[in-house]
């Protein structure tokens, strides 16, 4: 018998599988990003929201990187409004039904964020806060999709001693966020490398630590240890795209147009970049979900009476 | 009820650190140019009188290794790789058998100010031709036409990224018409790229008086028609910023003189 059926999620789980497909999609639209950035096809498009007038421009050159992500960024904004609607009718819990138009906010926003990068001619500060604002959306839609999950709806069982677990997985999602951004900024700006190789070791050190937490918790959930492990994995794999990324670009510095190797690895190290940040996000939805059970469990726990 | 509100926390506070840090400015440069370019020149219009007209030629050397020709890879663009049957280099770097190089922009930068030349009314040329800018480079005088075509069977984009003019971005299909534009401001120089086929670049000098050059394939440049008077020369390139960049000279009526320029890679 499983004691794990979705009961305090109830109705939610119908559009779990939606919201699975829907953060797939938003993957692959990062995918495509890196690809606009990495293959400088920002701007081979000159018009915006229409491509070259139309909805099928000439596929040929940088068109097909630029026309494409626009193409999986319309798609993922529709998946997104079906989402919005469904979790709107099916979610039981005011703030995950907030968090569907927020979502559907956030993807609006993009959209036209996209429009003005276009338009603007790719001004950094806003390349850098489309970059950063899809990373944010990605949160969204895993949020989602993990709070509409069998999985969330579970019992949970973790007992982590000493500082709170959430507060840890919340400081290491924060801490993952600022590195994309630092990491987007040195993409965009042209700036040092410096400060993102600092995120890299505060991202590592708290990943590490919030790992340690974990695994040494002998109750911790397979959930917990499974976010983790892969937390750690796609860490480990990321330091090293990092330093591919960079011995790369430092060995092409004087190219003449995009280089294969270097597009390949930095789109690469975008995208597992997305997949740390949906790991780290889960972590920290999951252990405020130990947190609140804990305190559950509490409250019910009557007081010990004080012999006179 | 506490946990789901404390969960909701995480994404918001993400958002909210995002668009504080997004209020950062924008230089978008909206200013009229044309009626900044129409204010700042003197009204009279300065004559060189053909009998009294100096010269300033030379040649633009360099010193040192050099990158080596890059290859452009156009193959995975088989509208632009179909137009060659020879191998393609880049533009960039091009030095000629007698240690002089090519594209190297040759100016007057001083001691021409309080003058105003015409402007041309004849375009300049910019041609898009097997994927390639044709010329690599090129002087106009500011308000002068420019005249862009595209020669190819391919659809381009037109991308110049001024400083100190305002930037435009426009498609052009194959077998459109000519564009026209110009550049209201001074300025050495304006990068022209096409986003769609990323190795082509070109630059386009804009000054306000006709005396510029562009070595050619024997590193050789010539300025004629310059009224008699004391000049700095100075040379642009788009790698080589090393070396011997600038010269004064001081030319008497008629007078023809030679200085010559070397160029190095910065070390
Ligand atoms: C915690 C680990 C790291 C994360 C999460 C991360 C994330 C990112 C992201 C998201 C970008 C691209 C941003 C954008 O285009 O919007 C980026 C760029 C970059 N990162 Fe990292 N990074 C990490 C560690 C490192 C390390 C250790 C290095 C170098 C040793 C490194 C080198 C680079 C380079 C060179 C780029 C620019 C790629 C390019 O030129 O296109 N990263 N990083």
């Amino acid at each position: 018998m499983n004691h794990s059926l979705p009961t305090s999620i109830g109705s939610a789980g119908s559009y779990h599988y939606f919201a699975v497909i829907t953060a797939c999609f938003t993957f692959l639209l990062i995918v495509a990003g890196a690809l606009v950035t990495g293959n400088e096809a920002g701007l081979s498009v000159p018009d915006w929201p229409l491509s070259y007038g139309s909805l099928n421009p000439p596929w040929e050159g940088n068109i097909r990187y630029e026309h494409g992500h626009r193409l999986v960024a319309a798609f993922v904004g529709l998946l997104t409004i079906a989402l919005a609607v469904w979790v709107w009718k099916k979610e039981p819990r005011r703030p995950v039904r907030k968090l569907g138009w927020i979502a559907l906010g956030v993807v609006v926003a993009q959209g036209i964020l996209g429009g003005v990068t276009v338009l603007w001619y790719l001004p950094a500060p806003i390349s850098v806060l489309h970059a950063c604002l899809a990373q944010t959306f990605f949160c969204l839609v895993v949020s989602l999709a993990w709070l509409s999950s069998s999985a969330w709806a579970q019992r949970v069982r973790d007992r982590s001693p000493g500082l709170p677990l959430n507060r840890l997985a919340m400081a290491a999602a924060g801490a993952i966020y600022l590195q994309l951004l630092l990491g987007a900024i040195f993409r965009h700006t042209q700036s040092g490398i410096l400060p993102h190789l600092l995120g890299a070791l505060l991202v590592t050190l708290l990943a590490g630590w919030l790992m340690a937490r974990v695994f040494r918790s002998p109750r911790a959930s397979s959930v917990l240890t499974g976010a983790a492990t892969l937390l750690g994995v796609l860490l480990a794999l990321q330091l090293l795209l990092g330093l591919a990324s960079w011995l790369l670009r430092l060995a092409t510095a004087d190219a003449v147009q995009p280089q294969f190797p270097v597009v390949a690895v930095t789109t690469a190290h975008v995208a597992v970049g997305a997949l740390i940040l949906a790991a780290s996000v889960i972590l920290a939805l999951q252990s405020w979900r130990v947190r609140s059970e804990e305190g559950r469990a509490e409250s019910r726990t009557p007081a010990t009476p004080v012999n006179p | 009820m506490m946990c789901l509100k404390n969960y909701l926390c995480l994404p918001v506070a993400l958002l909210a650190a995002l668009f504080a840090g997004a209020c950062g400015s924008v230089d978008i440069d909206d200013e009229d140019l044309d009626a900044v370019d129409g204010t700042e020149a003197p009204a009279v219009v300065t004559r060189v009188d053909p009998a009294t007209a100096a010269t300033v030629n030379g040649k633009v050397f360099f010193e040192g290794d050099l990158p080596r020709a890059r290859r452009l890879a156009m193959d995975a663009e088989p509208a632009c790789a179909g137009l060659h049957t020879e191998p393609v280099y880049s533009e960039v770097v091009v030095p000629n058998d007698n240690k002089t190089l090519r594209h190297v922009f040759v100016y007057v930068k001083e001691g021409l100010e309080g003058m105003k030349f015409e402007t041309p009314t004849e375009p300049a040329v910019l041609d898009q031709k097997g994927c390639i800018y044709l010329p690599h480079m090129m002087g106009v005088q500011v308000n002068q036409p420019v005249r862009i075509l595209n020669s190819d069977p391919t659809t381009h984009n037109v991308h110049p990224t001024p400083r100190n003019n305002r930037e435009w971005n426009e498609s052009m299909a194959p077998n459109v018409p000519p564009k026209m534009k110009k550049f209201p401001r001074e300025e050495v120089m304006i990068p022209v790229k096409c986003n769609v086929h990323p190795w082509m670049k070109s630059y386009i000098g804009v000054l306000p008086h006709p005396f510029f050059s562009v070595t050619d394939g024997d590193g050789s440049f010539e300025i004629t028609g310059l009224p008699p008077g004391e000049y700095t020369i100075g040379i642009w390139h788009e790698f080589l910023k090393e070396g011997v960049t600038t010269h004064k000279v001081t030319l008497a009526a008629s007078e023809s003189k030679s200085v010559d320029f070397t160029l190095k890679q910065a070390s």
